[in-house]
């Protein structure tokens, strides 16, 4: 009996470990528009996606700055370190990393999917939102 | 002609393998020793018509058979002939007739090495694999033909993935797919084993090899996939907790919890429900890792709404295989039994506390792999899971599990003394503590975490070779046991060293520039440009030194693939036993200069050196005698 008991325990305190670190550890994507609308949480990690605009990219020795769009809405991001080999601009792109105080979103992580003719599915998304957001606008 | 004779084969072997799914299972149920009779020449012949289905598909490959619309989607003339063989698994399609044919290739042996099983086990075993590989067949024909014509035939092939196009690569999903498939049979051997409801030593013991064979390759799978990770994608990482990782790792998880549990179904005849349901789960969760990687699910949920039939297809699979399986669990398990009892401090305890462990980590893969995607079906938004969170869990899930490996092959059956225990195990726990304290030192920082995982695996291989010197003239399987868990010790090392070790710089380089990293000086000669048979390419030449005396030159390479149009990073790596040197190139400055990544990272072969070694033990352990002599008379009568 005190053997089950001991095991309930044990369950119990692995399953509140896993869901707290779980819960700690989501990481929520959002657009530049819903960064731009304040919707963004400040100091947790959360991914941003889109298109970087061409032309933005700015080296400054291993750091480099870039502008991500989703067409309505625009955000600077600033990196240190060696870019994948599919980013590129005008092409899709997401990004894992926080916002800083001065706005500039400071990435930790740029994934470029490893496919010429291919977005990452979350980059499309952010696409997708802006367009509908911007047609909404016109029918009103 | 050629692609279409393999079409017709493997629609033969769809018929076969339908009459093997019903006949046999049929004939045991009816005691129809006709119908049984059926079930080896049927799969024998089955595995043969895959196997020549698979051969028109790679001569279709090799043969530059552009009018293939799979072949002109994953390969191209210029591509070298090795790759081109390669590109036969390179896709969806074709990953589909690897599987299938690695299944040919499992119920083959099961067919040849099953000669000392009764009849009736023999058929339902094979009968039920005959299912399996009809819902495959079936799927391939019907959703994802990989001898679909295209006409007009393309000009020339859409090339093989650049990343694809490495050794490891070629030999990574064989293996990963003779692990999912080999789970197949464990899996037969419990439904045949619910089916039957008689559920006893033999069937664990009959269950064992193959469930440690399909184990093994699953390893050396996943320990493949994370080196071609480590060298091909050009940033050192070599795990990811990327959700194809995971879907391999689930079923290595709860593999390796099948293992442990059929030794107490078998020494003690405990646990058995517990690991016929096992059994189940591990096979499903071979099936969603086939699914989850090749059916672009990963890439977008919505992938299905390309080809809803292939949605449908799986689901259905899924509902039959595993759904029926468990419904069969459940009315059936009653009959087969708990199993003996045992005191808490007994062998079979510290057995079950590792499943509890293992079945818990696999459980905590599983929320963080596929909670993002049920989120994003049902539309309530976009998120994904961070490492952090599989690092969090798996480190307080393994550090029991880890110290229990040194204590629980130790322990007696049924009831173990725990001082006795402490008496055995003493030098191990101070030398373990010993070098937990000091080994940190000497490498310049010490850690509380890198002190603690060390200690363990110091008291895994103590507490191993304990063992050894206990049972010195134990059976193959013991030695294989005490491989695999020396393996796992030499893995952890190989983790937590380099995890607290490893350091790296990103710098812009000119050339004659030099970068101190870890005690090597690594000098940027030159770039210079090559060509290779498909890509061309940005060379660096980089002369590395240590207190002034020349260690290697390194030529890291920035690829571009011409016909996807693609770059490729090509990192340099001196390998050693003791620390690789990676070196890596990133973007070109307008003034000449490079960005450049170096990288030490101390231990980290270690890695899959333990992997190799745990595989191994895997090998030995199912090579034992025992699993090759037919039973003795008197298991035989309880058999039968």
């Amino acid at each position: 009996m005190a053997w089950i008991a001991l095991g309930v325990v044990a369950l119990g305190v692995a399953t509140a470990l896993v869901l707290t670190a779980f819960n700690k550890n989501l990481v929520f994507f959002f657009t530049p528009s819903q960064v731009a609308a304040n919707e963004a949480p400040v100091g947790r990690t959360f991914r941003i996606g889109g298109m970087v605009v061409p032309g933005s990219v700015k080296r400054e020795g291993v750091e480099v700055r870039f502008v991500v769009t989703d067409t309505a809405k625009s955000m600077p991001v600033v990196y240190r370190g060696q870019l994948p080999d599919l980013f590129r601009e005008g092409k899709g792109v997401v990004a894992q990393g926080q916002l800083g105080a001065d706005g500039v979103f400071a990435a930790r992580e740029v994934l470029a999917k490893h496919d010429e003719n291919y977005m990452p599915p979350d980059a499309a998304h952010a696409l997708e939102q802006a367009k509908k957001a911007q047609k909404t606008i016109q029918a009103r | 002609m050629i692609p279409e004779l393999g079409q017709f084969a493997l629609a033969l072997a769809l018929a076969v393998a339908v009459v093997q799914a019903v006949l046999p299972i049929a004939g045991a149920a009816k005691g129809n020793a006709a119908w049984m009779a059926v079930a080896r020449p049927a799969a024998q012949a089955q595995a043969l018509l895959v196997a020549f289905a698979f051969g028109c598909l790679t001569y279709a490959f090799v043969a530059n058979d552009f009018s293939v619309a799979y072949v002109a989607a994953h390969s191209n003339s210029a591509l070298p002939l090795h790759y081109r063989i390669a590109g036969v698994w390179g896709g969806h399609e074709g990953s589909l007739l690897l599987w299938a044919l690695m299944l040919g290739v499992w119920m083959t042996a099961a067919s040849v090495f099953s000669s000392h099983l009764p009849d009736e086990m023999t058929a339902r075993v094979l009968g039920v694999m005959g299912v399996v590989s009809a819902g495959f067949l079936a799927f391939m024909l019907f959703t994802s033909n990989p001898f679909d014509r295209q006409f007009p035939p393309a000009m020339d092939g859409r090339d093989l993935n650049p990343l694809l196009q490495d050794p490891g690569m070629v030999l990574h999903p064989p293996m990963l797919y003779m692990g999912y498939v080999g789970f197949s049979v464990a899996y037969a051997f419990a439904v045949s084993a619910l089916l039957s409801g008689k559920l006893d030593a033999a069937w664990a013991r009959w269950s064992r090899p193959w469930t440690t064979v399909a184990w093994m390759f699953l390893t050396v799978g996943i320990a493949l996939g994370s080196g071609w990770a480590y060298y091909e994608l050009g940033w050192g990482g070599w795990w990811f907790w990327d959700p194809v990782e995971n879907a391999s790792f689930m079923p290595w998880l709860v593999g390796t919890t099948l293992i442990h549990s059929l030794a107490v179904t078998e020494k003690r005849g405990g646990f058995r429900s517990w690991t016929v349901l096992l059994a189940i789960v591990a096979f499903g969760l071979s099936l969603l890792g086939t699914f989850l990687v090749r059916s672009g699910v990963l890439t977008s949920v919505h992938a299905f709404a390309v080809d809803p039939r292939r949605g449908v297809f799986i689901l259905g699979i899924f509902t039959v295989l595993i759904g029926g399986a468990l419904v069969l669990y459940a009315w059936r398990t009653s009959r087969i039994g708990l199993g003996g009892d045992f005191a808490p401090v007994s062998r079979e305890s510290f057995l079950l506390a590792n499943n509890v462990l293992l079945a818990a980590a696999a459980g905590a893969v599983f929320l963080g792999t596929l909670y993002p995607l049920v989120i994003d079906a049902l539309g309530a938004g976009k998120l994904s899971v961070g490492p952090p969170y599989f690092e969090t869990v798996f480190v307080p899930l393994m550090a029991p599990a880890l110290f229990l490996m040194g204590v629980g092959p130790l322990a007696r059956w049924k009831h173990a003394s725990i001082p006795e225990l402490a008496v055995l195990l003493r030098w191990a726990l101070a030398v373990s503590l010993a070098v937990g304290l000091l080994l940190p030192l000497a490498f310049g920082r010490w850690h509380a975490l890198t002190g603690f995982a060390l200690a363990l695996a110091i008291w895994i291989v103590a507490a191993a070779l304990i063992s050894l010197k206990k049972r010195p003239r134990g059976s193959r399987a013991h030695l294989g046991m005490v491989v695999a868990h020396i393996g796992v010790a030499v893995f952890v090392v190989g983790v937590t060293l380099v995890k607290t070790y490893e350091s790296d710089k990103d710098l812009r380089m000119k050339p004659g520039d030099s970068v101190f990293l870890a005690g090597y000086v690594f000098r940027l000669d030159e770039v210079g440009n090559v060509k290779g048979p498909n890509y061309v390419a940005a060379r660096a030449r980089i002369s590395v030194t240590k207190s002034g005396e020349p260690v290697t030159v390194m030529y890291p390479e920035k690829r571009l693939y011409v016909v996807q149009n693609m770059p490729m990073t090509e990192a340099a790596i001196d390998p050693g036993p003791t620390r690789d040197l990676y070196v890596s190139l990133g973007d070109p400055f307008e003034d000449g200069a490079w960005l450049v990544k170096v990288q030490h990272k101390p231990f980290v072969d270690w890695i899959w050196g333990g992997c190799l070694i745990m595989a191994l033990g895997g090998l030995l352990a199912a090579s034992d005698r025992r699993y090759r002599v037919p039973l003795p008379l008197r298991a035989r009568a309880q058999v039968a």
